[in-house]
């Protein structure tokens, strides 16, 4: 029952907001879009003029680009895999009867509250440094030799770093979910004599379809963009260089901004894919 | 007999959640661990857990030779700065959504949304040239606004889902009684709506102190926040690890605390009210 009165005064407080993440969204991205068909080179001779398609072409035919897809991809599945699979498992334990549930929680969502570049430096040092790290000393006390963690395994270090970082996030989202699953479906199945593994596929999993399909785009979103856990750890030295690493050295490291802008507009392409199905359930949820 | 087995697993339970919990929290155990031993503890073969001698020696060091203090408060404005500018916008915006609906709401919302869903490497150059040309690169007020954008979607989503559950009747009956706009906004929805408020206010906090894309490449020595103060640890010289994780510690252990307390809003806000 709005009347026009505070109809309109609904539109002049919305409108701040609009207006900023629409100059937030419009102003930067026209300008990524203006550069990329440039030539632009800040350090070596400024705006060299209009190239068309050339810094498009360029981005995906240079040396670096698939493998950096290739990185992104390994990276993101991998961490997706490790966090979805180990999420669920965790929500279902979480979820029992135990003595101290609360501080078990505290410690499983702890490490999402750590800022990335301390959990890469330490992961990096205090724990996989080839020579004083705990790895190294877990490694020696076995007799085996020490693993030079981000040179020989730098993708498989990255995937742990991160999926350290995200764990908690799937678990605590799992977790609400699997509380709000019905007991008495349960009960019932136990009656019918379903085991615990189809109780599983047929009853819990179906139940987290849409928690997980949430986790899986959210975290996709992030892990697309992750920055400071390359950053810090190789400097995308040793195959971790992301497909947003590689635009980010063509931007600042090397200052090719129409190259860098052009890969800049692949992940903007990239990143609305993802999204668009994301919106899509969060969409169909606003309608509930 | 039934109980017997109730109870066995529990015990089962408890001990392997307990387990896995801190495998889970041990990195950061070891850290804090670790920022009270000396150098030449730190590297100790076999390591040293709890026998060692304690010294808060590395947190003097830290604060004395790179002035954490300063990093502290640039985080704590920036941070602070960017949430509480970002709930002062949002909360009108979130209030006309949730109260006064129109056909175009849903198309707002998600809108919003998907500003939040543009990679930051993308604009990264444009937002370097704006930031030059306003003088903005490496100040605090610049950071501020580029977090409070960031953040601004979720700020927005997660107030309008609180809102959403504050029954209208109660607004409309402070309106018959005379209450202009804004004092209807000020005095009868935003006491009502405090805790939700001050959820958003703790998560957004916690997402802007550890934003690490915006603040690494937008500051140097002047405006840098906490995050590009431990990545200055990244090219270390010398014995360090017990003075990485003295600062490592102080850099994690207020929001680790006001994490703690928002957990539950955790869920609400990172999955835009989906997932409940």
């Amino acid at each position: 029952m709005a009347t026009t009165h505070s109809r309109i005064a609904a539109r002049f407080m919305l409108a701040p907001a609009v207006v900023l993440l629409l100059g937030w969204m419009l102003v930067p991205l026209i300008m990524t879009l203006w550069f990329s068909f440039r030539k632009y080179l800040p350090l070596r001779g400024g705006d060299l003029g209009w190239v068309g398609f050339d810094n498009y072409v360029r981005f995906v035919s240079s040396s670096a680009f698939w493998p950096s897809v290739q990185t992104t991809l390994v990276i993101v599945g991998g961490v997706l895999i490790i966090t979805v699979v180990l999420g669920i498992l965790l929500a279902l334990l979480l979820d029992q009867p135990m003595w101290g549930q609360g501080i078990v929680r505290i410690l499983v969502i702890a490490p999402f509250f750590v800022m990335p570049t301390v959990s890469a430096l330490v992961w990096k040092n205090i724990f996989m440094d080839p020579v004083n790290g705990l790895f190294a000393h877990l490694w020696k006390f076995f007799g085996a030799t020490p693993i030079e963690w981000l040179s020989q395994a730098s993708i498989q270090s990255i995937i742990l770093i991160v999926s350290w970082q995200w764990l908690p996030f799937a678990t605590l989202i799992l977790l609400t979910a699997v509380q709000s699953l019905d007991g008495e479906q349960i009960e019932a199945s136990e009656m019918d004599g379903a085991k615990p593994l189809q109780r599983f596929f047929y009853i819990i999993l179906p139940h987290l379809a849409r928690a997980i399909t949430i986790v899986v785009l959210i975290q996709t979103i992030f892990l697309l963009s992750i920055f400071a856990e390359i950053f810090v750890t190789t400097g995308g030295a040793f195959g971790t260089k992301t497909l947003s690493y590689l635009i980010f050295q063509r931007v600042l490291e090397s200052q090719n901004v129409g190259l860098g802008s052009a890969g800049g507009i692949y992940a903007i392409i990239l990143a609305n894919i993802v999204a668009i199905f994301l919106m899509r359930i969060v969409g169909k949820n606003l309608d509930a | 007999m039934a109980r017997d087995v109730t109870n066995n697993r529990k015990i089962i339970n408890t001990a392997a959640a307990w387990a896995i919990g801190l495998l889970i929290f041990f990195p950061i155990l070891w850290t804090i661990l670790t920022s009270f031993k000396t150098e030449a503890q730190a590297i100790n073969d076999p390591p040293l857990f709890l026998f060692f001698d304690w010294t808060l020696e590395n947190y003097a060091v830290v604060q004395e030779r790179s002035n954490y203090g300063r990093f502290l408060w640039n985080s704590i404005m920036i941070a602070g700065g960017s949430t509480v500018l970002g709930i002062i916008i949002a909360i009108p915006a979130a209030w006309s959504m949730a109260f006064v609906p129109s056909k175009r709401t849903k198309d707002i919302l998600l809108w919003m949304l998907s500003t939040k869903m543009l990679p930051a490497v993308g604009v990264l150059y444009p937002i370097y040239l704006i930031f030059i040309q306003f003088g903005l690169l490496d100040s605090v007020l610049g950071l501020t606004v580029v977090l409070m954008l960031i953040n601004l979607p979720i700020i927005v989503w997660m107030l309008y889902t609180y809102f959403r559950e504050i029954p209208g009747e109660i607004l409309e009956a402070a309106r018959m009684d005379g209450a202009s706009l804004s004092s209807e906004i000020l005095y009868v929805l935003t006491p009502m709506a405090i805790p939700g408020i001050a959820s958003t206010l703790l998560l957004n906090f916690i997402l802007a102190w550890n934003e690490a894309f915006w603040t690494l490449n937008l500051t140097a020595a002047k405006a840098a926040p906490l995050t590009a103060f431990i990545a200055s640890y990244s090219s270390p010289e010398g014995l360090f690890y017990a003075k990485l994780s003295a600062a490592s510690t102080m850099a994690i252990l207020p929001i680790l605390i006001l994490g703690w307390f928002s957990q539950k809003q955790l869920v609400r806000g990172l999955t835009f009210g989906a997932v409940k």
